[in-house]
C-alpha cells in the first residue's frame, strides 16, 4: 500500500519501524542471531511470572469490590501509573533534546506537527506496551481464576498509558516555560526518577513510623486508612472498578484518558518544533569556568581517583541517576533512627538493606569508572601497569561508597557494634563483587549511556543483581549466625564464579 | 629530563609485526623510524595503519613481532616505553567536565611529572595553541578543533620523545590545522620523533621527512617523495614532477594488480 509522504500514517510507519528496530537492537544487544534465545528466555520468564502471579494474587481473584479490595487495587494502579508517568517524562525529555532526526525533520518542508502528534502517541503506546508484559501474567491469572470481567484491566493499562503521557507532556512543557530549556532536562529526568520511588518510599516510611515494619501493606490495610477511605461508590474508585470490569467505570476512565491525550497532542504538537529548537540551543551555550589553582603534587593513582570523583561531582545528571538508588536508604535510615533503643530485630532488617544498596550503587559507579571512561586511550597509554589503573578505579568506587555509607555505619556502631561490623564487611564485599563484575564485562561506552548500561549485557546486569542479593542474604544471616552465613556466601561466590566464566574476557581468552 | 638521541639512532623499530582480526590487518610489517624524523604512514582505508599505530602505542597486543621504542622493548616493558611516548587519535578523547588546565594536570599526574614543571609546560603549551583564554573553561562547549588542541597539549605536556598521531588533522579548520602542524614541526626541530597517519596527502608531502605506504598490512613503499616516485616507476608514466597523490595512487594500484 502506498502512503503519501508527510501524512500522519506515513510518519507513524516511519516511527513504528524505528521503534521496532530500536527494541530489537536493545533486546538482542545488537546481535540478531540471539533473537531466538531471547524469545525463549522471555517465554520462560513469562511462564515463571504466571506462577508468581498465581501464588501472589490467585486467592484474590474472587474478591468483592469492598473498600479493602478497592484500596489495594487503587494503590497498585496508582503506583504503576506513577511509574508510567516517570517513563513518559523520560521519553518526552528525550524527544525534545535528542537531535537524532529532529534537524532533518525541522529542515524539511513537511508539516512537523503531524510527526510530533505521532511521536506523542508513540510515547503513550510504548508506555502502555512496557507495562503490559509485567501486568499480563497477573491479569491472566485473575481472568482464569475470577472470570472474564478482569479483562477490563488490559483496557485500563491503555488508558493509564494515555493519561500518563498527557500528564508528562503537560508537566515537561510547564517546566520548559517555568525554568527554561536549559534546566528542564535535568529537572525532568530527576523528577522522572524520583516520582516512582517516592511513592514506595513514602509508604515504607509511613509503615516504619507507624508500625516499625518495612511492609507497605501494613499501612494500606490498617484501620486508619480504611476508616478515612471514600465510600465504595465514590468516583475515586473508578479506575479500580474499571480494572475489575465495571463497564461504566471502564468507558469513563478510557474516554477521559484518551481525551486528555488528545488535548495534549492538539495543544503541544504545533509548538513542539519551537521547544526542540529552544532545547538545541542549550547544549553548548554556557561557558562554565573552573577555579584557577596551581598544579598539586600527585601520583598517577591519586590523579585517577581524583579525576573520577571530580567528573562525577560535576555532572548533576549522573549524580542524580547514580545516587537515585540511595533514596531507598531513607526507609532503613528512618528504621535505624526509630529503633535506636529497641534492640536487635530492626538491625537484622537493616544490615541486608545496606549491603544490597551498596552493591547496586557500586555497580553503577564501577560502570562509570571502567566502561564510561571518556579518554580510554589516554589512560591506556599512561606509563603505569594495567592493574594499577584498575586498582585506582576500584579505590575511587570504594571511596564514594564509603562516603555514602559511613554515616549510617557510624550510627550503627553506636547502636550495635556487631551489626555494624557485619554491615561494613558485607558492604565492602558487595561493592568489590559489583566492581569486579563491571570489570569483567567492561565495554567502552559514553557516560551519557549510563541509563542503557543494563541492556548492554544482561548477564552482567543479572549477575550484579544476584551478587548483591547473595551478599545481602549472607549479611542478613551473618547478623544472626556466622556459621549459617556460609551457605548464602557460597551461593554468592557461585554467582561471581558464573559471571567470571561467562564474561567476554574469559570467553575470548 | 628529556633524553636527546643522536639522529642516527632509531626511535622506532618494528619487526615482523602481525595482527589478525577477521582477516590479517597487519601482516609481517617491518618498519624503522629514525630519531628526530617526521614519518608519515599512508595507505588506503583498511590498510592497517591505525592497527599498527595502536600496537605501537600499547593499545593493542600484536599476534607476533617486536616493537622497540628508543631501544626499549615495548612488548617486554610497556610501562617504560609509554613513559617516552604520546598517542593522539583522530577523535580527541578528553573529559568534558574538566578544563584544559585540569586535563593537563591530570595527564601530568599520570606521567608522574612534578607539579611545578608540569604547570609551566602546560601554560606554555596552552599559549602556543591559543588556548590560554580558555584554560579554565570546561571543555564541554569546545569545538572539534579546540578539543584536538587540548588533546595535543596533553600529549606534549610530558615532553615525549616519540609522538604517534592517527589522523590528527581530520575535521580541523585551516587555522587549527596550521597551529597543530606548527607545533608538530617545532617538536621535530627540537629532536622529537613524529609518526603520523593522514589521508591529507598534501600535509604528508609538505611535512614528512619520509613516507611509508602500507597496503593489506604490508609496507609496499618507503622513502622521500623522490624515492617514492622512483619506486612507483611505470605507474606514473615517467612523470618526474608527479605529486604525492599521483605517486600514492600509482603505488597502491600496482600493489593491487600484483595481488
Amino acid at each position: 500500500m502506498t502512503v503519501a509522504p508527510g501524512t500522519a500514517i506515513w510518519f507513524a510507519r516511519h516511527e513504528a519501524r524505528l521503534a521496532w528496530r530500536d527494541w530489537l537492537s536493545m533486546i538482542t544487544a545488537g546481535r540478531r542471531e540471539r533473537l531466538r534465545r531471547v524469545c525463549l528466555a522471555i517465554l520462560v520468564f513469562a511462564i515463571f511470572l504466571h506462577f508468581v502471579a498465581y501464588w501472589m494474587i490467585g486467592p484474590y481473584a474472587d474478591a468483592a469490590p469492598d473498600t479493602s479490595t478497592l484500596v489495594a487495587i487503587t494503590t497498585t494502579i496508582l503506583l504503576s501509573w506513577l511509574l508510567m508517568i516517570s517513563q513518559a517524562m523520560e521519553s518526552m525529555t528525550r524527544a525534545f533534546y535528542s537531535r537524532s532526526d529532529l534537524d532533518l525533520i525541522l529542515a524539511s518542508p513537511v508539516s512537523a506537527d503531524r510527526l510530533f502528534a505521532v511521536r506523542i502517541t508513540t510515547i503513550a503506546l510504548s508506555v502502555a506496551a512496557m507495562a503490559l508484559p509485567l501486568a499480563a501474567p497477573f491479569i491472566n491469572i485473575l481472568v482464569v481464576r475470577g472470570g472474564g470481567h478482569w479483562l477490563g484491566a488490559y483496557a485500563l493499562i491503555v488508558a493509564m498509558g494515555a493519561a500518563a503521557t498527557a500528564l508528562a507532556v503537560g508537566f515537561t512543557v510547564a517546566l520548559f516555560r517555568l525554568i527554561g530549556p536549559k534546566r528542564t532536562r535535568l529537572v525532568a529526568q530527576v523528577i522522572a526518577a524520583v516520582i516512582g520511588a517516592a511513592f514506595v518510599i513514602g509508604l515504607q516510611v509511613a509503615a516504619i513510623l507507624s508500625y516499625g515494619t518495612f511492609s507497605r501493606t501494613t499501612v494500606l490495610q490498617s484501620q486508619a486508612v480504611l476508616a478515612h477511605a471514600p465510600s465504595p461508590d465514590s468516583i475515586a474508585w473508578w479506575p479500580a472498578r474499571a480494572a475489575m470490569g465495571d463497564p461504566v467505570a471502564l468507558i469513563a476512565v478510557l474516554a477521559a484518558s484518551l481525551a486528555l491525550l488528545a488535548i495534549a497532542i492538539v495543544v503541544v504538537s504545533p509548538r513542539f518544533g519551537d521547544y526542540a529548537v529552544a532545547a538545541a540551543g542549550t547544549s553548548a551555550a554556557t561557558v562554565r569556568r573552573t577555579r584557577e589553582v596551581a598544579f598539586r603534587p600527585t601520583s598517577p593513582r591519586r590523579a585517577l581517583r581524583h579525576k573520577e570523583w571530580m567528573l562525577l561531582r560535576r555532572d548533576p545528571w549522573l549524580v542524580s541517576q547514580t545516587f537515585m538508588q540511595m533514596l531507598y536508604l531513607i526507609p532503613p535510615a528512618v528504621l535505624l533512627w526509630r529503633s535506636f533503643d529497641d534492640g536487635n530485630s530492626a538491625y537484622n532488617l537493616l544490615v541486608p538493606v545496606l549491603v544490597m544498596a551498596a552493591g547496586q550503587l557500586a555497580g553503577g559507579l564501577a560502570w562509570l569508572a571502567i566502561s564510561g571512561e571518556d579518554a580510554p586511550d589516554l589512560v591506556a597509554t599512561a606509563p603505569v601497569p594495567k592493574s594499577f589503573i584498575l586498582r585506582a578505579k576500584v579505590e575511587a568506587v570504594l571511596g564514594a561508597i564509603a562516603l555514602v555509607f559511613a554515616p549510617l555505619l557510624a550510627v550503627l556502631v553506636i547502636a550495635s557494634p556487631r551489626h555494624a561490623l557485619v554491615a561494613a564487611a558485607g558492604t565492602l564485599i558487595a561493592t568489590t563483587a559489583a566492581t569486579a563484575i563491571q570489570f569483567w564485562f567492561r565495554s567502552q561506552a559514553k557516560r551519557s549511556q549510563f541509563r542503557r548500561r543494563q541492556v548492554s549485557s544482561r548477564i552482567a546486569t543479572f549477575s550484579e543483581a544476584f551478587s548483591s542479593i547473595g551478599w545481602a542474604a549472607t549479611a542478613a544471616v551473618a547478623a544472626v549466625s556466622l556459621v549459617l552465613a556460609i551457605a548464602p556466601a557460597l551461593i554468592a561466590l557461585l554467582v561471581l564464579a558464573g559471571a567470571w566464566c561467562m564474561s567476554p574476557r574469559t570467553v575470548n581468552a | 629530563m628529556k633524553h636527546v638521541m643522536p639522529p642516527t639512532r632509531l626511535a622506532l623499530e618494528i619487526s615482523g609485526l602481525s595482527k589478525r582480526f577477521e582477516r590479517p590487518a597487519v601482516d609481517g610489517l617491518d618498519l624503522a623510524v629514525r630519531a628526530g624524523e617526521f614519518y608519515a604512514l599512508l595507505g588506503p582505508n583498511g590498510a592497517g595503519k591505525t592497527t599498527t599505530l595502536r600496537m605501537i602505542a600499547g593499545l593493542l597486543r600484536p599476534d607476533s613481532g617486536t616493537i622497540t621504542v628508543a631501544g626499549i622493548g615495548a612488548l617486554a616493558d610497556p610501562v617504560a616505553a609509554k613513559q617516552i611516548m604520546a598517542w593522539i587519535s583522530d577523535e580527541p578523547m578528553i573529559y568534558d567536565k574538566l578544563s584544559p588546565s585540569e586535563y593537563l594536570e591530570f595527564v601530568a599526574g599520570l606521567w608522574g611529572i612534578a607539579p611545578e614543571p608540569a604547570q609551566a609546560r602546560a601554560e606554555e603549551l596552552l599559549g602556543w595553541l591559543d588556548l590560554a583564554p580558555h584554560a579554565h573553561e570546561r571543555c564541554e562547549g569546545f569545538s572539534k578543533g579546540m578539543r584536538q588542541k587540548v588533546a595535543l597539549a596533553g600529549a606534549l605536556v610530558h615532553d615525549p620523545q616519540v609522538i604517534i598521531l592517527d589522523e590528527p588533522l581530520t575535521g580541523l579548520d585551516a587555522g587549527s590545522a596550521r597551529q597543530v602542524k606548527n607545533v608538530l614541526r617545532q617538536r621535530v626541530d627540537a629532536g622529537g620523533t613524529i609518526i603520523m597517519t593522514t589521508h591529507i596527502l598534501e600535509v604528508a608531502e609538505r611535512m614528512a621527512d619520509r613516507i611509508g605506504v602500507i597496503a593489506h598490512g604490508k609496507l609496499i613503499a618507503e622513502g622521500t617523495l623522490e624515492e617514492l616516485r622512483q619506486q612507483a616507476g611505470n605507474g606514473l608514466g615517467g612523470a618526474a614532477s608527479a605529486t604525492l597523490e599521483d605517486t600514492f595512487l600509482a603505488l597502491v594500484a600496482e600493489q593491487a594488480q600484483a595481488a
